[in-house]
């Protein structure tokens, strides 16, 4: 159960134009912007939740995201994700979370990527039998055997991905954050990493909540969505609430950001 | 504890991976000691007299310093930490049911113990080989051995714990570049690692024997040599807990006002 309320973060942006006179200007004198990330932010996800999180570019997605795994503390709102503070209570709750950023890596770069898996067995105290039978399930369904002995650094992006997946999923997590889980997928690995996802959420109840720009992604796999714009919530519903979503969903989501001037 | 042993294990092994990187070090650190060794006896030979240590101390000082330089030495920080600090990766350190702080500390106490390991054997074999008052001597008394060694861990914790100040505040600046060259340039200097401590003035000595940085390696070094024993160097030992316990807490009060402002870098 997650309980979202009025959440706000804002960021300091330092800003200058382009060219040598401005750096020097900057240097006497620095102007910042005061960027709105999240803007009264309220939604709540109950349990076995598949919820699609999407808005722009720059929308407030990831900084969402970060704030329900705990690394960030927003300005002011109340967060509570299964009756803890993210922030509050990080090494608790992060525990019972696994989270995927599409664009970092969490695998150690010069090992073996079943080394990194071990470290992680340990890290979040799995048992052998647990860790054995998630490995196992993993390997088959992300099509891991090949992968898992080689370095880290000589994985192709969507072969490193789909480890880094399999990664956040070792220790069971009851919920599920996932940033732009498909970023530089394969058509065969986008497919396994959707119905893999589905699976989880069918088998385990796990909650999923899923940022991306992949309308695909949001298709196969969520009932509803929440759409954000300049850090705020601009729709709380399902597919069918999207005006012209049957001619076409990247359209349909197009005009409404244009719609809504995000 | 367990998380955090296999966490050491990781970055131990790791740090054993680099062959190469370890003989090479096995030969700049001889050659560098050997230099260090010829500049001295050309000091001692034009007066032995006006030097706070002997010769054989001062042999015996540069070449356990070469052997352990792993352990001591402020500039072998954690690429790492600082660029995921700087890029955002921080983010999946701080989705770890782990204390961010031990985590790092772990970590480069880890990756330092791995190198010193590879490199320290050759040069001590070599050093004890050498003729006196060239190579180093054992130590002075079994007494002298367990101070040793006591000093020796002490000064390496508090180098890592001092090591960690700069990647918190690294948070706060971005950029490691400016704190880690101040840092590692006040370590070299006062520290003793370019010349023993008891080379200094005896006014400035004074005071920078109680500074943090003399808690390094001055004090095992010194010990070993014969240069700082019985009631001195058991209270240069108490001195290092001291400093340990200070900069630990510093540190640790400094990554939570970190993780409370924390902004992740790149999206």
């Amino acid at each position: 159960m997650i309980e979202v309320q009025h959440l706000c973060k804002t960021f300091r942006v330092a800003r200058r134009g382009a060219g040598f006179g401005q750096a020097v200007k900057t240097l006497f004198h620095r102007e910042y912007e005061e960027v709105k990330a999240l803007d009264d932010v309220s939604f709540s996800i109950s349990e076995g939740e598949m919820v699609g999180y999407i808005g722009p570019n720059g929308a407030g997605k990831s900084s969402t995201i970060k704030i329900l795994s705990g690394i960030l503390t927003p300005d002011s709102g109340v967060c509570s994700i299964n009756g803890r503070i993210p922030w509050k209570n990080r090494t608790a709750h992060v525990k019972d979370i696994g989270v995927v950023f599409g664009q970092r890596t969490q695998l150690w770069w010069d090992v073996p990527v079943i080394d990194s898996y071990e470290l992680l067995k340990d890290i979040y105290s799995i048992s052998e039998d647990t860790y054995q039978a998630n490995l196992e399930e993993l390997t088959s369904l992300l099509n891991l055997s090949e992968l898992l002995k080689t370095p880290a650094r000589q994985l192709s992006l969507g072969q490193r991905m789909r480890c880094e997946i399999a990664a956040s999923l070792l220790h069971s997590p009851k919920i599920l954050f996932l940033d732009e889980p498909t970023i530089g997928l394969d058509a065969v690995s986008k497919l396994a990493v959707r119905d893999f996802i589905v699976k989880c959420n069918e088998k385990y109840r796990t909650t999923v909540i899923l940022t991306t720009h992949d309308m695909q992604d949001i298709e196969a796999l969520t009932d509803r969505i929440i759409l954000i714009g300049k850090g705020k919530i601009l729709l709380d519903g399902t597919l069918d609430d999207i005006p012209g979503a049957d001619r076409g969903l990247d359209q349909a989501v197009a005009d409404l950001y244009r719609r809504f001037r995000i | 504890m367990r998380k955090y042993l296999s966490f050491f294990r990781i970055r131990f092994s790791m740090g054993l991976q680099y062959r190469a990187a370890a003989a090479a070090g096995i030969v700049t650190q001889f050659v560098w000691g050997g230099m260090e060794v010829l500049v001295f006896r050309a000091f001692y030979r034009a007066d032995p007299g006006a030097f706070p240590m002997t010769l054989q101390a001062t042999c015996s000082y540069i070449w356990l310093q070469q052997a352990f330089l792993a352990l001591f030495m402020a500039w072998l920080m954690e690429n790492e930490i600082f660029d995921c600090i700087k890029n955002g990766n921080v983010s999946y350190e701080m989705c770890r049911p782990m204390d961010i702080y031990t985590m790092w500390f772990t970590r480069s106490a880890a990756n330092r113990i791995s190198k010193a390991v590879l490199r320290c054997m050759p040069i001590l074999l070599a050093a004890g080989f050498l003729p006196a008052p060239y190579g180093m001597t054992l130590p002075v008394s079994p007494k002298a051995a367990v101070l040793f060694l006591t000093g020796m861990l002490l000064g390496f914790l508090v180098v890592v714990a001092f090591c960690m100040l700069v990647y918190v505040v690294t948070f706060f600046t971005i950029s490691p570049d400016g704190v880690r060259m101040v840092a590692v340039s006040a370590v070299e200097l006062l520290a003793g690692s370019i010349i023993p401590l008891p080379f200094f003035p005896d006014s400035v000595r004074t005071v920078l024997e109680l500074l943090p940085f003399a808690s390094m390696q001055n004090v095992p070094l010194r010990i070993y040599s014969g240069d700082l024993a019985g009631e001195a160097a058991v209270l240069a030992l108490a001195l290092q807990v001291f400093w340990l316990a200070v900069l630990v807490l510093l540190g640790k009060l400094l990554m939570r006002r970190a993780e409370k402002k924390i902004t992740v870098q790149g999206g």
